[in-house]
Order: C-alpha cells, then structure tokens, then sequence
C-alpha cells in the first residue's frame, strides 16, 4: 500500500455542465467523493492523504464560484470536525492561507490545532496552493537563514529545501502515488519537488463519479509497477 | 547495380516520407508545440528482448532518438530537451555507467560531424545539468560541442547530463542565496552605520526571494515553457526530471519501449497536445 496518496480532485464543474446544473452542484457532489476517499484510506492504512483543493491560478475563477467554495470549505470543515477527531484524522493546510477569508483562516487554524494529537490518517488540504510559490518560500526561509547566520551557504542541501517545504508537516513528505481525475494528463502545478519519484496515476472519471471501485483501480496500478528509483533491479 | 527489393524499398521510403510530410502539415494547422521533452525509457529491457548486449539497447535508441528529433524538427518544434543520464543512474553498476559514458562520448562526436542532424538543421547543444559530476574527457567533450554549436540559432537541442531536478532546484536555491547574502553585504557597506539597521531591513524586504529569482538561475532557464513531456516503455512518474517546468505541460506515456517508439507517437502526443490546448483556450476565453 502506499504510504502517502495526493489526489488532484478534478472534474466537478463538468461533471455539473454534463447535467446541466451549476458548478456548485459539482462542488458538492465532490465533497461526497472526498469524504468516501477519506473513509476508504483510514480503513486500507494509507498515513497521508493530501488533496488539492483549490490551486493560487484558480482565484481567476469567476469571483461568485470562488466564494461559493471558500463557503463550502468553511461549512464542511465545521461540519466534519466532530467527526474527524472520532476518526483519528489530523487536518492540516498548506499554501498561501493570506490570501483566505478571515473566518476560513481562523477555522483552519482551530481545525488543525484540535485535530493535531490525531494519528489514524493525516488529511493534508491545499488550498491557494502553488508548487512554485511552495519551492520559492522554502528558498526564501534558508536565505534569510543564511543571513542571520544560523546556517551556512554549504549547508544548503536538498534534505534542507524539503525541511523547508509546507509538506514538512507531514511523516512522509513525498506521495507515493499521485491521483487525477477527469483525464486531464498534467500536474497543474501542484507538489512539483515532492512528487519526483511518485507513481502518476490518470483517472478518466470526473471527481465526483471517483469512488472505491476506481480508487482500487488505481492502487492495483500502483502495486503493479516498479519503482527503480534510477539504479536497475538486480 | 540495384537490385529491385532495395529499388522497391526506395519507392517505399519515398512515398512514406511524403506521407508523412502531408501529415505534418495537416497537423501544422492547429498549435505546433513549441518544447517537448523526452524521457527515453526501455533501451535495456529492448536489448533483452531481443537477445542483444546491453550497449546495442543503448545505440538503438540513439538511433531512435534521431528519427524522432528528425520529426520534431520537421513539424516546426523549436526546443527540444532528452533525459540522457539521471544523477541517479551513477548507481548502477560502474561498467554500465561506463558504457554510457563512452556512447555519450561516440555520440557526440557523430553529432557535430558535417552530415548530421545538427549540421542539416543549424541545432545549438546545451548540456544542462551538473557537469561537474562528469569525468574529464567527457566534461570537455560536452564543452567543445556546446562551443562549435553556439553560433547555431534555428533550433534547440538541451541534452540533460547528468541532471536530476532537485539537484537542479538546489543549484538555484544556492545561487539566489549567495546573490542575496552578497547583496545584503554590499548594503552594509555603503550605507553608514546608524542607518544600516532600518535600511536593511526595507531593502531586505524588497530583494525578498521570488519565484522569478529562483527560474532566473535554473539549468533550464535557457528553454521556454515544456509543452509536451513523453516518457516511453509505459512508466508514468517523472524520475526526477523537469518537475519544476512540468506543472503546465501535457503528459505522455506510450507502452512503447524507447527504440521502438515511432512516428505514430509522436502523431499521437501532437494531437493530444492540440486537443488539450482548444479545451485551454476555451476556458480561458470564458474568464
């Protein structure tokens, strides 16, 4: 089993346009997808779960589909907090939360406060996330500790940049395999140093229809490669 | 005199290149990508197959390497970029990795002789990576071609050896990180004592690390946006390369080991790409 699976969850917009309903439709028919996922992984004895909620170039959405889900995210983690802690599930949040609504940022900090002794699954949620953004300010913190004189230029190493990283909150930073839904084949800037050596899995289901049967699909994938890792299988 | 199997088989050769440039500009109508870059998986498990040494997998696909650039070129891409030796590959066993090196070597040569692909199509050759990692002769070697091709300005060759994206990353990190200490250094220095603490904390602030530093200082700095990534012989994860350049670009990964892969690929990974791209274009006429 994978230790760490991320999931790019997406397709609820067109799975919404398919039925002719509006996108919020498909939003909340996702949240239901993301609770099964959250379900099915506690149970198999997967640790990380990280999903990509809402990425920094998805703020030029319309601005009504926008705060249509920062008030999802608000309601469903208020609605789920209960739950988590009964769970054994840990919420933790990466990306630019600044850039959040005020009520969203105070609740993300209580959900993760609460939920931090947790240890059955950690659930990792980017939101206003950006994998660039993410490599630029773990470049930024070890500059600025190079300037105070805390660290030196040859400290610098690749174990340092990942240390400095947002999924540095996590036991295993780097998902082992990585999910997209709506067979889109790309990686939307998302996790790009951590997921170096990930097994890349492309699911043609929209997000919402993504359930167990193709969450095992995706994990018989998995089990079925080889991982290398550059050197050769003796 | 000829004989008629290799006059048929010249016919053949013909007609299936005109084919294939009709093709070409059927699919030069729609968006031509302007960078793709290949991991060229499977000469090894190629050479198994079919009985063969280990280093005949590996000339297999350079063989194969020149049709496919041969095509990219032809279409109109301008930038291509091949995943030649990994950081990682110095794990394997010493002879292999000697084996590389010496083909690496061959190759190149072969590369800048008068009837090449590089000649034929004015490519310039970056080796991009950590070059100090290579032995002497080879660093030199890959030097002397990135010289005599750098006059060369039609199309683009990024050769990367031996070159991981972490390790590339870190490169950046460094380089951004010495450009700010120095500059923090040079402040000091020209600002008086009593005003330094204040000043440098603003200027600090302003010279802030950005993602742009951070691109300025890549290896692949010198390439424009990755449009397309292909990684033959059916793996999909990304070893390691181009992560930071991939988060906008189409994947591709053919069940085709890399000397086997062909014409038909490449047709498909275009059409996906222009597929993809109207999808894009349309999304982003809506906002």
């Amino acid at each position: 089993m994978p230790r760490h699976v991320a999931v790019i969850m997406d397709g609820s917009a067109r799975w919404a346009r398919r039925r002719g309903l509006p996108a919020s439709s498909g939003h909340e028919a996702g949240v239901r997808s993301l609770k099964e996922l959250v379900e099915l992984c506690g149970k198999w004895g997967i640790r990380i779960l990280t999903v990509f909620a809402f990425s920094s170039e998805n703020w030029s959405r319309p601005k009504a589909e926008v705060e249509f889900l920062m008030g999802l995210f608000e309601r469903v983690i208020e609605f789920e907090l209960q739950n988590f802690s009964r769970e054994g599930v840990r919420i933790s949040t990466i990306g630019d939360s600044s850039r959040l609504p005020k009520s969203l940022q105070k609740l993300l900090n209580k959900a993760e406060c609460s939920t931090k002794d947790n240890s059955r699954l950690h659930l990792v949620v980017a939101v206003s996330y950006s994998g660039k953004s993410d490599i630029a300010q773990a470049c930024k913190s070890i500059a600025h500790r190079v300037r105070d004189g805390l660290i030196q230029l040859e400290d610098i190493d690749e174990e340092l940049i990942e240390e400095e990283l947002a999924t540095s909150c996590c036991e295993f930073p780097c998902p082992d395999l990585l999910i997209r839904t709506s067979g889109e084949l790309r990686l939307s800037n998302f996790l790009l140093w951590q997921l170096a050596y990930a097994e890349l899995f492309f699911s043609e289901a929209l997000w919402p229809d993504f359930g167990k049967a193709e969450f095992v699909e995706a994990l018989r994938s998995f089990q079925q490669r080889l991982r290398r890792y550059g050197s050769r299988e003796s | 005199m000829e004989t008629e199997s290799s006059v048929t088989g010249g016919y053949r050769r013909r007609f299936t290149g005109f084919l294939r440039k009709c093709m070409f500009s059927v699919l030069s109508m729609g968006p031509v990508p302007n960078h793709i870059a290949f991991i060229m998986d499977g000469n090894r498990r190629y050479a198994k197959k079919r009985n063969l040494q280990l280093g005949e997998g590996h000339r297999a696909g350079f063989a194969s390497l020149m049709w496919i650039l041969g095509y990219c070129y032809e279409l109109g891409v301008k930038y291509v970029t091949i995943y030649a030796f990994s950081i990682d590959n110095f794990k394997r066993r010493p002879n292999e990795v000697q084996v590389l090196m010496d083909l690496m070597l061959e190759k190149i040569d072969e590369l800048l002789k008068e009837e090449s692909l590089v000649r034929q199509y004015g490519i310039q050759l970056y080796f991009i990576g950590n070059l100090k990692l290579l032995s002497d002769n080879v660093r030199e070697a890959v030097e002397r071609a990135m010289e005599i091709t750098a006059k060369n300005n039609k199309l683009v060759l990024l050769i990367c050896v031996p070159y991981t994206s972490t390790d590339e990353i870190l490169h950046a990190v460094e380089e951004s990180c010495q450009d700010k200490l120095d500059h923090s250094q040079a402040v000091k220095q020209t600002n008086g004592s009593t005003d330094h603490c204040n000043q440098t904390s603003q200027e600090d602030h302003e010279h802030d690390i950005k993602v742009v530093d951070i691109e300025k200082r890549m290896y692949m700095a010198a390439a424009p946006d990755l449009d397309i990534l292909i990684r033959s012989s059916g793996e999909t994860r990304l070893s390691n390369f181009l992560l930071y350049q991939s988060d906008k670009c189409q994947l591709y990964s053919p069940a085709a080991l890399w000397p086997e892969l062909g014409l038909w690929h490449f047709v498909w990974a275009v059409l996906s790409y222009q597929r993809s791209y109207s999808y894009f274009e349309k999304k982003r006429k809506q906002l």
